[in-house]
């Protein structure tokens, strides 16, 4: 279905699940309460005790001072030798100069460290599935049928999953979480990869609307994963419908919000019921937040980008596997693309071998916003760096690589004010390595998310403690 | 639909591309042939894998072997001089664990398959190939699925993508066999309502499958030993045993003829079939996947298996929710030999990156981490005397990076498998012009008019097999239909 569907929502899908569109399907038929407590019970038999230890959260948003250390702050030049004080959670000041140490501050000596701002990726599903397959009661990916825009990744974002620690403590700070699948899918979440609870983790709670833009799709699996090839006239003439389903979706949204406001001006028109489905959709119609739409194709890209307008939303483009065919459109929109599939097979047998691995280098060319995302459901999210080094390696200049898991994330998503680089006032979210942030060879030294120093401990951590001096 | 007929035709375009590729090739070959075929790769940087990182250094490939290592070695006129400054040069990467190229990947419906074979379902023209060279891939293990305790027979192959199939075969590579043990054997994650249930469901039924072939194979082999006792004797009017293709493979792993490459995951299991191997007296030679192998490494260093595994691919299912990617670090200490290997065409195009993780996990060093991707790999499949390092006699198959390839940032210039190119990216950079206009053309071509125009409602085309991408297995299902 990957080599087919050309969709980065289902891809993902199918990378957490392994079960693509028949995830519903086989849960509803084949699961039952007793097989779902089962399933927990097998993940929590296979946790050995001394992992509860690893949710530990670090001190208190303590002061810090890191000295010494080279700074690269993103969003600056580099400084050589160069101080950093936290406080309060902040990044207090940065600077070349020695400066002094507030009272209690902790110090860091960061020589022939660097530190760099922790990475974000924005196109991941982390906290709502622990184990894709044999474990569905760990998965809350999607909901039930097409349009669910009230399904709130914030809601459901597990801070004790195992995925949480595994991915900070290899320099991935934040991430954007979202549901997938349907048509909307659901409302992402920008959160710090560090809390006791999903409000703790959060920095924007309703950052997004996910659309999963309706696309012709003539293969499909049964329930027991057999291709099935749909019918072509068929499969247009539901794409159609859904994206009238969507459009039709968005416009009540629209009238709802109008009579909405017509009401708080003048009580004497008709009160519009209370009504979840709509009400959580006016800003996005009303373009006061963005919409995260998934796309790859080119014809897709184009009928995403041509919605959007209609429709007078504030799209980011997910996914973008041939965004480079569409440069210079996405360039005169304005329209962002979180980039999901650098390490993705070309979609096409007969495209270079080298066509996703450029992709970001001709789209920053081309002068699109864009960052670099894994795409990834949460296990894996922590390979961002390499994904980033592997357009570097394809003519990305390296600066811009590093922007495009750190700024630049954080300007698409509309957090650049908290997140994304060294600056003083913003969240102190850093990583200090002993070497470029972007090489698998590099070791993250130290780690602070939201001003708390973190332990560089994770549910791998502890199981190789464990087991590397057995007898 | 108008896409499709383009689609087709780019296919057979790409097809064509090849060929003539290919003939270019052969006709700088015969160029060459005075020289012999000699490449001379100069002032590079060369991680032998077997004795260190040589500065500065000249690599002589001759007639398809490593002719020469060294400084201002001499080439004859006829050779072709590579100038590597500033480049790396290291063995071809071997991935241990591949369905690339398989038409079909698992027998599924029995729980016992050794009587078929990956050799029989080969497609040398499946482009993932040419990206996995682009890679530095050069030899690949390709393994039956892991739908059945006892699967199919293994093939090792070069990837000579332009070549005939026939080429491909790694000549000498000793036989072997897959085994499944855990959750994929028992079909945990795989159950339909419409189709019977297969035995065995449990981890206990995968023990008694192996344990009952191999009864069988033990009492086919004295039935053979047997006869072959009394010929020797020179008894008359003998019958032979009746030939049972199932169990002749099992009777090679008990001569120790072949080598049985066990996908597995959990701890329990991997000490199950070492239990087993020891009670009919085989050795198993690599353990597969093995995410549990590091709580029990030392009994598989024992055992004397190698450990073939992926770098950091984790919790996807239950058994894979205890791997962790320092599992490489804890069974090279306790003296396992470990590959790191792709079980995906997609990630088999950067398995540099996987070794590279492995200094960052576990601290192991970079020679370390090289080796499993080369040496270890090589002896995985007993042709550690033809590949994986770069050593004077040794085959030819060498790539040069244009930095560390454990580096992010470094890419392939240039593959060669037995001293000729299979990949370059100067080649396929300068081939891209053509590739452009022949697919405009045939975007313009009668036969792609589409029907809203009044051409003809194109065929679908035959899709190839999908792109296998789902490592380990995890989409596999007794007919093998993805």
């Amino acid at each position: 279905m990957r080599n087919t569907g050309c969709d980065s929502l289902e891809r993902r899908r199918a990378r957490a699940t392994k079960k693509g569109k028949t995830l519903r399907a086989v849960v509803s038929c084949l699961v039952t309460c007793a097989l779902l407590s089962f399933a927990i019970a097998a993940v929590r038999a296979q946790q050995p005790s001394s992992v509860t230890a690893q949710q530990t959260m670090g001190g208190p948003p303590g002061v810090y001072v890191i000295r010494n250390a080279r700074i690269v702050t993103v969003s600056g030049p580099d400084i050589e030798s160069g101080t950093i004080i936290i406080s309060n959670g902040k990044i207090e000041s940065v600077g070349a100069a020695s400066a002094n140490a507030p009272a209690g501050a902790v110090e860091i000596d960061g020589r022939g460290l660097t530190v760099y701002p922790g990475m974000i990726d924005a196109g991941t599903s982390m906290g709502l599935v622990e184990v894709g397959s044999g474990a569905p009661g760990t998965v809350d990916l999607s909901e039930v049928g097409d349009l669910n825009p009230n399904a709130q990744a914030i809601v459901a974002v597990n801070p004790h999953s195992a995925h949480v620690n595994v991915t900070r403590v290899g320099g991935v700070t934040s991430v954007v979480t979202m549901p997938i699948g349907g048509i909307i899918s659901g409302q992402a979440a920008v959160i710090n990869l560090a809390g006791t609870s999903p409000r703790e983790m959060a920095i924007v709670p309703q950052a997004a609307l996910v659309i999963n833009f309706p696309r012709v799709t003539t293969r499909s699996f049964d329930a027991f994963f057999n291709p099935v090839q749909g019918n072509l006239t068929e499969a247009i003439t539901t794409r159609d419908r859904q994206l009238e389903q969507l459009r039709k979706l968005l416009r009540e949204a629209e009238t709802y919000g109008k009579a909405q406001d017509a009401y708080a001006r003048d009580k004497s028109v008709p009160r519009p019921d209370g009504n979840v489905m709509l009400a959580p959709l006016v800003p996005f119609v009303r373009g006061e937040r963005p919409v995260i739409i998934s796309a790859d194709r080119e014809t897709e890209i184009r009928a995403a980008l041509r919605f959007a307008e209609e429709m007078r939303l504030r799209p980011i483009l997910l996914g973008g596997n041939e965004a480079w065919k569409v440069a210079s459109l996405l360039k005169e929109k304005n329209v962002p693309v979180i980039l999901t599939g650098t390490l993705d097979l070309p979609i096409r047998e007969d495209d270079f071998y080298d066509t996703l691995y450029e992709n970001s280098s001709k789209l920053q060319q081309a002068g699109v916003r864009f960052c670099i995302s894994t795409g990834d459901t949460g296990a894996h999210v922590r390979d961002l760096p390499f994904h980033a080094g592997m357009a570097s390696a394809f003519g990305l200049p390296r600066t811009e690589a590093l922007k495009a898991v750190t700024l630049y994330p954080a300007q698409i998503i509309g957090v650049a004010d908290r997140l994304g680089s060294i600056e003083p006032g913003k969240i102190a979210n850093l990583v200090i390595t002993d070497g470029d942030l972007l090489e698998a060879r590099t070791h993250v030294r130290y780690l602070f998310i939201g001003g708390r120093q973190l332990p560089l401990t994770s549910r791998h951590t502890e199981l190789y403690d464990q087991f590397k001096n057995r007898r | 639909m108008r896409k499709l007929i383009v689609f087709v035709l780019l296919l057979s375009l790409y097809g064509a591309a090849i060929p003539a590729a290919a003939q270019r090739q052969s006709a700088s070959q015969q160029r060459q042939a005075a020289g012999a075929q000699e490449t001379l790769i100069r002032n590079a940087t060369v991680l032998t894998i077997s004795h260190g990182t040589l500065q500065n250094t000249d690599v002589l490939l001759r007639n398809g072997k490593i002719a020469a290592v060294g400084q201002n070695l001499k080439a004859s006129a006829a050779a072709r001089v590579i100038d590597a400054t500033g480049k790396f040069v290291m063995p071809g990467i071997i991935d241990c664990h591949s369905h690339s190229m398989l038409d079909a990947v698992n027998e599924g419906s029995l729980s016992i398959t050794s009587m078929v074979r990956t050799r029989d379902v080969l497609n040398p023209t499946d482009v993932d190939l040419y990206r996995e060279l682009a890679g530095g891939t050069t030899t690949l293990n390709l393994l039956h699925g892991s739908a059945n305790a006892i699967g199919g027979l293994n093939t090792v192959v070069k990837i000579k993508y332009g070549r005939p199939m026939e080429e491909f075969i790694f000549p000498g590579a000793p036989p072997g066999i897959k085994f499944a043990l855990g959750e994929n054997p028992k079909r945990s994650n795989f159950q339909s309502q419409t189709q019977p249930r297969r035995y065995p469901a449990t981890r206990m039924g995968v023990e008694e499958v192996i344990r009952e072939a191999f009864t069988r194979a033990r009492d086919y082999k004295a039935g053979w030993d047997e006869y072959r006792a009394a010929q020797k004797r020179g008894e008359k009017n003998l019958i032979p045993p009746r030939r049972d293709l199932q169990l002749e493979p099992l009777v090679e792993i008990l001569e120790g003829k072949r080598f049985v490459h066990s996908h597995c995951y959990r701890a329990d299991e991997i000490l199950m079939l070492i239990g087993i191997a020891n009670e009919f007296g085989f050795k198993i030679r690599t353990f597969q996947h093995t995410l549990e192998g590091y709580k029990v490494a030392r009994e598989i260093a024992e055992h004397g298996a190698g450990a073939s595994i992926f770098a950091d691919f984790w919790g996807y299912k239950i058994e894979a929710y205890d791997a962790i990617p320092y599992n490489a670090a804890i069974l090279t200490r306790f003296g396992v030999n470990v590959s790191l290997n792709s079980d995906s065409d997609e990630r088999a195009r950067r398995l540099n990156i996987e070794a590279a993780k492995m200094v960052r996990y576990g601290d192991m060093t970079e020679e370390e981490a090289l080796k499993m991707i080369t040496m270890n790999p090589a002896w995985q499949l007993g042709i550690q005397d033809r590949v994986g390092s770069i050593d004077v006699g040794k085959d030819a198959d060498v790539v040069i990076w244009t930095g560390h390839p454990l580096s992010v940032y470094s890419r392939v210039e240039t593959t060669f498998i037995d001293g000729e190119i299979f990949f370059d990216r100067q080649q396929d950079l300068a081939r891209r012009p053509d590739i452009l206009r022949e697919r405009a053309e045939l975007e313009r071509a009668e036969p792609n008019r589409p029907p809203a125009q009044g051409g003809a409602s194109p065929e679908r085309p035959r899709g190839r097999r999908p792109a296998y991408l789902d490592a380990d297995d995890i989409w596999d299902r007794g007919n093998d239909q993805r």
